[in-house]
């Protein structure tokens, strides 16, 4: 496997002929390897165009863009992209290829050995929750959900150090988006790349980032920092009301029983008994429940301790 | 090129059968006894006119269209000219063609691959406009170079409509290349117009060389539907 990139924003602007102002103004961020960064932003807030100027399906007019202190001129476009996995919301996968031709298509730009590409991509399906089988149908033969787990498996198919990510999940229902938002946190852990995620939707960004990068129309960079920083301390109005007024219980949902320090259980403690894996915003949201201001963190049969509302109201 | 193969002939009265000397509405007999020298090498001439014609002029078509698809400002002109052959009448086109290139069988190629053209290029524009918007940005995104986008996307996927495009072409090419036969002895068109030369139009030629003209495009409907099937497995493929 190979290692995470390190991406540098430099003070990158793009400007398109006739538009008044900036569709990215001077826009420097500094990715470190490995993290999964979301840019989120109203529409009009350039962060697709931020993220296909990356891979120079945009050029840009000031600024540098550099992958591990390279800049991204100093290769020729289609070198540079063979290199970067890319993942768009309608998926574009090839009709006329089955799914494992799909899968393959970066390893035989680059020459890779069949039996090689063969192996690589029995891996990846099975990396993306699909079967072997799967590897001789039509993308048209495929759910949504299904074809977005193998344009995951396309990008991801060389190795490359970065992964970006166009509003993967826009188009899929709100379950099957839940799901794949999961496995990809999963997948991220597990094979350390860096992803640079574009959405509009404040909770998925708050989900998937380490990072978060939140652009305002005119592609200025409003705020950058962890999701707990941000839904904290939003750095101005337009972040605030830009990640909504239960930013508290946002952040709640950041953590899990697991991650917080609960009391002694006494004995024969009141509250609903939850697993050390529930959100401390659904524990609290139980406790309002139940009318009970408290609840038992439980891990099969045994009682870990007690987590009581004001120790909620003390995380923040 | 090659001349009509055999002399013409019309039908002996005297001595052929009673069906025929009374011009009955359709005569087997006939049919049997000059397939030889008639109706068979009609046939075959009238495969050659149309599989040249449509040969040709999917070439010039396919080339245009790649230089439309390269340049897309001479889709217009292009289209115009090409419908602007379509509206003149066969017939009108080929006394046109006549003072230049003679009662030759170019002149009737020359014509008949012009209408092919009307029918062709659209196609083979609009087939490689057949990929969408992501199908080209992830291409472009994982780094295939243009010309690999051509080779590996856009031509694969111009393939059914491209296909559809000659399907019609060959049909109306089987159909316009009759009327060749106002030029030159050539085709199932031959038989027909010597039989309406008649006193009396001899209908059992009329019948079977038109027949013929029908289950010649027929058949070759359906053998590009079948060979478009065996090309395109991808098509027609649906979630279940």
């Amino acid at each position: 496997m190979s290692d995470a990139a390190r991406i540098e924003f430099d003070g990158v602007t793009k400007r398109y002929e006739g538009r008044g102002r900036d569709a990215v103004h001077e826009l420097t961020l500094d990715i470190p390897a490995g993290t999964f960064c979301v840019l989120v932003g109203p529409s009009g807030g350039g962060k697709s165009t931020a993220l296909k100027m990356v891979n120079r399906l945009i050029p840009f007019d000031g600024g540098d863009i550099r992958i591990d202190g390279r800049s991204v001129r100093s290769l020729s476009a289609v070198e540079l992209r063979r290199g970067i996995g890319y993942v768009i919301q309608n998926i574009g996968l090839f009709p006329h290829m089955t799914v494992g031709d799909n899968v393959g298509t970066v390893p035989r730009l680059l020459g890779w050995k069949k039996q090689r590409i063969k192996q690589r991509t029995q891996e990846l399906l099975e990396l993306v929750g699909l079967e072997q089988d799967d590897a001789k149908r039509y993308p048209a033969e495929l759910s949504g959900g299904q074809r977005q787990r193998v344009g995951l498996a396309r990008a991801l198919a060389a190795d490359p150090p970065l992964l970006l990510m166009d509003e993967p999940f826009g188009a899929l229902d709100p379950i099957t988006r839940f799901r794949l938002q999961t496995e990809l946190k999963r997948l991220h852990e597990e094979v350390s790349k860096t992803v640079i995620f574009v959405t509009h939707d404040v909770d998925e960004a708050i989900r998937m980032g380490d990072r978060i990068a939140i652009l305002r129309e005119g592609g200025i960079l409003a705020q950058y920092d962890t999701p707990d920083a941000i839904l904290e301390q939003p750095a101005d109005e337009f972040v605030a009301q830009f990640i909504g007024e239960d930013r508290a219980l946002r952040r709640l949902a950041l953590k899990t029983l697991r991650d917080v320090k609960l009391t002694e259980p006494g004995s024969q403690e009141p509250g609903s008994r939850v697993s050390p894996d529930t959100t401390v915003r659904n524990a609290v949201s139980l406790m309002l429940d139940s009318g009970t201001p408290q609840v038992v963190v439980v891990d099969g049969d045994k009682e870990l301790g007690v987590f009581r509302l004001e120790d909620a109201g003390a995380l923040l | 090129m090659r001349r009509a193969g055999g002399p013409t002939v019309i039908p002996n009265f005297g001595h052929g059968s009673s069906c025929v000397t009374g011009d009955h509405a359709f005569c087997w007999d006939w049919v049997r006894g000059h397939w030889g020298d008639t109706l068979g090498p009609a046939l075959v001439q009238h495969i050659e006119l149309t599989a040249i014609a449509v040969g040709i002029g999917f070439g010039i078509a396919f080339l245009l269209g790649l230089a439309t698809h390269r340049v897309s400002r001479i889709e217009q002109p292009v289209g115009i000219v090409s419908a602007l052959l379509y509206t003149i009448p066969s017939i009108a086109l080929f006394q046109l063609l006549v003072p230049f290139t003679g009662l030759t069988y170019t002149t009737i190629e020359i014509a008949l691959v012009g209408y092919t053209l009307v029918i062709l290029y659209p196609a083979v524009v609009a087939g490689l406009r057949s990929p969408s918007e992501d199908v080209l940005e992830a291409a472009r995104g994982m780094g295939l170079t243009p010309l690999q986008i051509l080779l590996r996307v856009e031509l694969p996927l111009a393939v059914p409509v491209i296909v559809s495009g000659l399907r019609v072409a060959v049909v109306s090419t089987i159909s316009i290349a009759t009327i060749a036969a106002f030029v030159g002895p050539y085709g199932l068109g031959n038989p027909i117009f010597l039989a309406l030369k008649e006193p009396t139009p001899f209908k059992t030629e009329i019948y079977s060389a038109g027949f013929l003209a029908v289950a010649l495009a027929l058949l070759c409907d359906a053998a590009l539907l079948l060979l478009r099937r065996a090309v395109v497995p991808w098509a027609g493929k649906r979630f279940a």
